[in-house]
């Protein structure tokens, strides 16, 4: 699923995004203008609160939940939403609200694992890509193509069947499988920067390949690099979510958000709150980690 | 008029479509047939700790796929089996891969063409009504939803709507594939992530087409919206979304893995599901040979498609491959 958002923005944002690069003017004051950019944008300062309190969920659950996420109460079991249970009980009279909490560590470090893995896959080969061209730009790309050919949750599908099943699994194929528009971004970047006249002149004045990498292709290749990880962010929350959902990810008892509403699954008919609240959850933080990849971006096209 | 497509364009883009299928086995081969999970002590564990399996069934297992052959000859062995349409079996059932995926195909084809259909309709609606109104509230409101429904799971919509529509209201059955009354649920579901794609694309280009130059002369001559939107603007805006086709029939297929799964449906994508759950490694691999033959297929159509729609292309042109 991670190319229907990506697609839209990066197939042809890297051909747009490419004017900022010529003329790179000092970014100083960029954390204060962050700031006071933040205060007429409320929706942005509600995502990032959306992304930092699941982040500290993940952290610190027990400052959140007072209810044990593994053991019920029976006598308490599928107890719609209450001032007791806010988000009710499952089957085994756990509270869903702990649940979701506790449940957020796993999720979030298999996001994280998965969109690490995928930058750093995905940047290394656009790197080699577009500094050295050639040939190993052609293979490069090409096979980028080909992995882009193919759904992503295919890929990690096939990548899951080999590597057998668990939480770390899932989030080594998502990521591999969403390194390639990583690899795409990159490239265009690099390719744009190094032909950019401050870096030729950096050459001509005889400054050494890798100091140009260093100083001048890296940084500015990070923008547009950061914006699509914060995508990413939001489309393996959504692929590995979908993934323990069919039952690929951790094993029972533990909460990760898919798991939970694929629990829920079988009490759709009486206990409509086990599925519906894991699953807002999971959509709050999507958009959130969309819009402030729409920010990352816009602050990258105007610096 | 219909001018004929030249020969050798056509006939490269075949050939690019072939390297592409022949990367993708390749690239699944190698994914399935030589990670370090060696696929049979996975298989010998059957989901359960690797540590704990019989060396002996391992062996025989190892043997069975091949394993115990240097990679490149058991490499070259299933790319020639493959290439007459042996893919391998099931080693359950001993069911031929391509069999299996063929037979539950028309099912998940059936599924996927009326979820287009719907996405299509819906995305194109939605895009049309996000630049259309004149109150600016509404088009706010209206374009917010396809960022929305991509944010959404899709096993989560199709999990709502069973609780709503199934079990509440009971106006479809929960699951099942008999009848247009079944497929209902799964193609709205279906349709969700991919008709917010259409949407979000069609609405970007058709935004930038409005503020063309020519489009303010249409207005100039005093079209009223309606006629700038449907005469003019949407034949132009259409076509950054066409090329996407590819992309967007292969998600509408990686879709079904959950949408078939949610309402218990016989087709492609809970197969595939089955087939990973059973370390039915040839079935995975039909099916992500098949998705890129799908993406091969659909981008070739449309660009075939492409200059009938824009006069100002002709294949073969450098113009008609950007």
């Amino acid at each position: 699923m991670s190319e229907l958002i990506l697609n839209e923005r990066f197939t042809d944002g890297s051909a747009e995004n490419t004017g900022h690069a010529e003329e790179r003017p000092a970014r100083a004051s960029g954390f204060s203008r962050a700031l006071r950019g933040a205060v007429t944008r409320p929706g942005l300062v509600i995502s990032v609160l959306v992304i930092a309190l699941v982040i500290v969920w993940a952290l610190a659950p027990s400052l959140f939940a007072h209810h044990d996420p593994l053991t019920g109460n029976v006598a308490e079991r599928l107890q719609a939403p209450s001032a007791q249970h806010i988000f009710g009980t499952d089957n085994l009279g756990r509270d869903l609200w702990a649940r979701v909490v506790y449940g957020s560590a796993q999720s979030l470090a298999a996001t994280f694992l998965a969109v690490v893995l995928a930058l750093l896959v995905g940047s290394i080969l656009g790197l080699l890509a577009g500094f050295l061209r050639g040939w190993v730009d052609d293979v490069i790309m090409r096979v980028m193509d080909v992995v882009l050919a193919i759904p992503t949750v295919l890929l990690s599908l096939a990548i899951i069947t080999a590597l057998g099943f668990g939480t770390i699994n899932v989030a080594v194929a998502v990521g591999f499988a969403s390194a390639a528009s990583f690899a795409r971004v990159m490239r265009s970047e690099v390719i744009t920067i190094s032909t950019a006249l401050y870096v030729e002149a950096a050459r001509a004045s005889g400054v050494r390949w890798y100091t140009v990498l260093r100083r001048h292709v890296l940084p500015n290749s990070f923008g547009p690099v950061l914006s699509l990880s914060a995508l990413e962010f939001g489309t393996a929350v959504l692929a590995i979510s979908s993934l323990s959902f069919l039952g690929f990810g951790a094993p029972p008892p533990a909460p990760e958000w898919g798991a939970l509403i694929s629990e829920g699954r079988n009490y759709l008919a009486t206990s409509w709150w086990l599925t519906t609240f894991p699953g807002l959850i999971i959509v709050a933080v999507v958009l959130a980690a969309n819009r402030v990849s729409r920010a990352f971006e816009k602050n990258g096209a105007t610096r | 008029m219909l001018r004929a497509a030249p020969v050798k364009y056509v006939a490269r883009r075949l050939l690019q479509g072939v390297f592409v299928l022949w990367a993708a086995y390749t690239l699944s081969f190698l994914i399935l047939f030589t990670l370090p999970g060696d696929a049979a002590t996975v298989a010998a564990a059957g989901g359960g700790d690797a540590s704990t399996v019989d060396p002996k069934l391992v062996e025989q297992l190892r043997h069975e796929y091949g394993l115990d052959q240097p990679l490149w000859l058991q490499y070259l062995h299933a790319l020639g089996k493959a290439l007459r349409g042996d893919f391998g079996s099931n080693p359950q059932t001993g069911q031929p891969a391509l069999h299996e995926v063929t037979q539950v195909l028309p099912n998940t084809l059936g599924l996927a063409a009326a979820a287009l259909v719907l996405a299509v309709v819906v995305g194109f609606l939605l895009a049309v009504a996000s630049t259309f109104p004149r109150a600016a509230w509404l088009r706010q409101a209206l374009g917010a939803l396809p960022p929305l429904g991509a944010a959404v799971p899709v096993f989560w919509i199709g999990l709502l709507l069973l609780q709503w529509f199934s079990f509440h209201l009971r106006w479809f059955p929960s699951l099942g594939d008999e009848g247009f009354r079944s497929l209902v649920l799964p193609a709205v579901t279906l349709a969700v992530p991919t008709g917010a794609y259409i949407a979000q694309l069609l609405s970007r280009s058709l935004r930038l087409t409005l503020g063309r130059p020519y489009i303010e002369q249409v207005r100039a001559k005093g079209a009223g919206e309606a006629r700038v939107h449907f005469a003019h603007a949407l034949r132009n805006a259409v076509l950054p979304t066409l090329t996407m086709v590819g992309v967007l029939i292969g998600n509408l297929l990686a879709g079904t893995v959950v949408t078939e799964t949610v309402f218990s449906r016989t087709g492609v994508g809970r197969l595939v599901v089955q087939a990973v759950g059973d370390r039915d490694l040839p079935v995975v691999q039909v099916v992500v040979v098949f998705a890129a033959l799908v993406f091969v297929v659909s981008s070739l159509a449309v660009d075939l498609v492409y200059p009938l729609i824009d006069r100002r292309i002709v294949l073969g042109r450098a113009a008609a491959t950007a």
